[in-house]
């Protein structure tokens, strides 16, 4: 399998420039896209989509920086993502009493619309702050890659990834029903 | 270095509507649309199988056997009195299943034949043909068009398909190609297809997004441009909303009035609906330029007549067109860009001629929408660029689109796992690995689908792949990667691989809805013999009414003065060209009907000139020849 980074020519790191993955990336289909191969024979159309095919999947992943996340550490040898089931402790409480409210909200009780409301406000916030914290572990993973420095990029993901489907169950109940 | 020694291939875009279809091709100056026989540029996509064989034997041309089917304007006008045998609007049908189309056959008059299974056949006449088939005979007819124009064959084409047709869809459209005798080098999305014709001059960087209305289908694309990159970041549509739906509309509003006025229902009677859909469309149209119309039919001696103001009109249409907007939202949120930073917002297809879709348009991107190209012909010229990128005609240029629909497998409980996701730019692909269940199975069965909904039975099938002759072990044991790959036409191939043997694992493909490879490998074989047959007894009846031309004027010339004056040699050699010119003219041999006919021009050179000078001198005496 293609290396992604290898495939766009540049060092692997987390954190990368979009306009510049962009310029590479424009570059490469206009190189590899099976429209430029249309005339040659057919084992060549064949690499060309196979090629093509890649480099859109390559830059689809590259450019999502989680996605990119998620890749360098399977690059690394990380197993899959954590079930995001697993509640992080330090949230055990909120969550407790967020599940309480969004149960009632179901059940028709619209009394627990405004607790509702402040957990989207109080989940997205911490969401931002996770954000910043990926940045920063990123920035530091590039300076000097380690395993301990990308496990704790794990760590973070799944608290992102959990904090992020706890805001969107939130934000379904608040909708109004279609 | 490449050195191509052939001589490049003639590639000619092709635009495949529901209510016209268009052939286009790539010059200097330019993409350019091919008119055909009536000087038309718009072939309707109205096919009709014509029982009057033409006796034509007098002039030998052969048994014609293609003007059995009548294609375009002539059969638009057979709708009206062989309702029967004429059929519209099939591109609806594509791809489709009996299920899918219960609600097109209360509102169009489809004759589906009991026989329709795994593919719909529609009944004409005493025959039966399927959706790709007909549409075939529309593409013969663009190809024909095309050959006529250069004078050679064409095999080679880029056809177009609405944006959000899905995988079945667009292989029905790539098999009508293949059945007219086409090599289908690319499917292009309309609306993208759209924005290469607007961007030949247009701006070079910015967020464009293409709303497309046609006869049958609707689109929106958000693209962006960068220095010739089209680079489509996200589409969504409805294949099964457009004009046709307004026309369908004022119909039955109409055959109420009808029903009240004269006592009669005209539904029971084929032709007089034709005539009021016509009254319909008229006056739709008109309604477009003017505020108020009319919409009248005369029938059997009776008239009906009905003024229509546009506001009212308006008023009747807008929940059609608020059909369109939702797409439009989501597509705004999928390509990830705000109502403000698309710079453009293009008009493709004939129904955004209609004010209200230009308003409605115009409030939802808060930008007035470009309408400078022709909404009918935009979507080939786009299609004969995008030959001309495949043929080699044009460097600069780069289409990137993307698949409109989410691919997944079917896994436990009948629920959809997801593999390519929607607004992947194509070619995109997807690795799983499969393993057996049991101890000693054969076979795995792959179950693909296509949609956005969490449940199988809410999307739809694709096909089933059968991974077959896997060695029977344990369960478990076995290891097939399977990959799933989407090209650049967004149609899906399946690719599988023992990861033990490392050895090509081999898959049955049944599809869910449409045509076996072998059954289009027969049709293509019956439909190949014929379109040599056609093209070769075209060439040989365009040089006999040549031959014809020559032949008039020698006579003519023959008892003209210069024609005595001549020597005799010259009048022998005359003679003698005539009559070589007779006796090859009955022949099938076009090539040589033409050299004969290039040998009686020779003959006839010096006579010609004497007749221009004896011209000259008459006019300088002030006399009449």
């Amino acid at each position: 399998m293609t290396d992604y980074f290898e495939l766009f020519g540049i060092a692997r790191s987390l954190n990368l420039s979009l306009d510049m993955l962009q310029q590479r990336y424009y570059q490469l289909s206009r190189e590899l896209h099976p429209d430029r191969f249309m005339r040659q024979p057919e084992a060549e159309r064949q690499r060309a989509l196979d090629l093509s095919s890649t480099l859109n999947d390559a830059y689809r992943t590259l450019k999502d920086p989680l996605k990119r996340a998620h890749y360098v550490l399977s690059q690394e040898g990380f197993d899959g993502e954590q079930r995001s089931t697993d509640v992080p402790p330090e949230l055990l409480e909120e969550v407790f009493e967020l599940n309480m409210a969004l149960e009632e909200m179901r059940g028709g009780d619209h009394s627990a619309r405004p607790q509702l409301e402040s957990a989207e406000t109080n989940f997205t916030r911490m969401l931002s702050d996770v954000d910043l914290q990926l940045e920063d572990l990123f920035g530091k993973y590039d300076q000097s890659p380690s395993r301990d420095k990308l496990s704790a990029v794990r760590g973070s993901l799944n608290r992102r990834k959990y904090i992020q489907n706890l805001v969107d169950e939130v934000h379904k109940s608040l909708a109004p029903s279609p | 270095m490449e050195i191509d020694f052939g001589a490049p291939q003639r590639v000619i875009g092709i635009d495949l509507g529901t209510t016209n279809s268009l052939v286009a091709f790539l010059d200097l100056t330019g993409p350019k649309i091919i008119p055909g026989a009536d000087g038309d540029k718009l072939v309707p996509s109205v096919v009709s199988i014509n029982p009057r064989l033409p006796s034509r034997d007098g002039e030998g041309a052969g048994a014609l056997a293609s003007g059995e089917i009548v294609v375009g304007n002539a059969a638009r006008e057979l709708l009206l009195t062989q309702p029967d045998r004429t059929v519209y609007s099939v591109k609806r049908l594509m791809g489709r299943g009996l299920e899918d189309i219960q609600e097109e056959l209360k509102l169009f008059p489809f004759h589906i034949a009991p026989s329709s299974e795994a593919v719909l056949q529609l009944q004409l006449g005493d025959r039966t043909y399927t959706p790709p088939e007909i549409s075939a005979f529309i593409l013969r007819q663009l190809k024909q068009n095309a050959e006529a124009y250069f004078g050679e064959p064409v095999t080679q084409a880029v056809i177009t398909v609405p944006a959000y047709f899905n995988d079945a869809q667009r292989q029905a459209t790539k098999d009508a190609g293949r059945i007219a005798g086409l090599e289908v080098l690319r499917l292009v999305n309309e609306p993208t297809a759209a924005s290469l014709a607007y961007g030949l001059d247009k701006r070079e960087n910015g967020i464009v997004a293409v709303y497309d209305l046609g006869g049958g289908t609707f689109d929106i694309s958000i693209l962006k441009l960068h220095d010739g990159i089209f680079e489509v970041l996200a589409t969504n549509g409805d294949t099964h909303l457009g004009g046709d739906d307004i026309d369908n509309l004022l119909l039955r509003i109409a055959l109420e009035d009808v029903a009240t006025e004269w006592g009669v229902n005209l539904s029971a009677d084929s032709e007089g609906v034709q005539r009021l859909r016509r009254a319909v469309i008229q006056a739709k149209e008109r309604l477009s330029f003017v505020p108020f119309t009319s919409i009248e039919l005369e029938y059997h001696g009776r008239k009906y007549q009905r003024e229509i103001q546009r506001e009212l009109f308006d008023k009747l249409i807008t929940p059609i067109i608020d059909r369109t907007l939702g797409p439009c939202r989501d597509c705004i949120a999928d390509a990830g860009v705000s109502v403000d930073q698309i710079d453009e917002v293009v008009m493709v297809g004939g129904s955004t001629r209609i004010p209200l879709v230009l308003s409605a348009v115009e409030t939802l991107f808060r930008a007035k929408p470009h309408t400078e190209l022709n909404p009918d012909a935009v979507v080939a010229l786009g299609a004969a660029v995008q030959a001309g990128i495949l043929s080699g005609q044009v460097q600069d240029k780069l289409l990137l689109d993307v698949t409109p629909l989410s691919l997944g497998i079917e896994i436990m409980g009948g629920v959809v796992s997801k593999l390519i996701h929607r607004n992947s730019t194509i070619p995109a692909s997807a690795t799983e690995s499969f393993t057996t269940g049991v101890d000693g199975q054969r076979n795995v069965l792959i179950h693909v689908v296509q949609g956005e909904r969490e449940l199988v039975k809410d999307n739809r099938s694709l096909a089933r792949f059968d991974l077959k002759d896997i060695q029977p072990m344990p369960a478990g044991f076995a290891r097939i990667e399977v990959r799933f790959l989407i090209d650049a036409n967004g149609i899906l191939n399946v690719t599988a691989r023992d990861q033990r043997t490392g050895k090509e694992q081999s898959v049955d493909v049944k599809p869910s809805y449409g045509l076996t490879d072998e059954q289009v490998e027969k049709m293509i074989q019956e439909s190949v013999e014929k379109a040599e047959q056609d093209f070769s007894e075209r060439q040989v009846r365009e040089r006999r009414v040549e031959a014809d031309t020559i032949l008039a004027a020698v006579e003519k010339a023959r008892r003209h003065d210069a024609y005595f004056e001549l020597p005799d040699a010259e009048r022998t050699a005359i003679d003698r060209a005539v009559n070589e010119l007779l006796l090859v003219y009955h022949s099938d041999d076009h090539p040589l009907i033409q050299q004969k006919i290039e040998q009686l021009n020779q003959a006839t050179q010096k006579l010609a000139e004497n007749m221009m000078n004896t011209a000259v001198r008459s006019a300088l005496k002030g006399t009449k020849i």
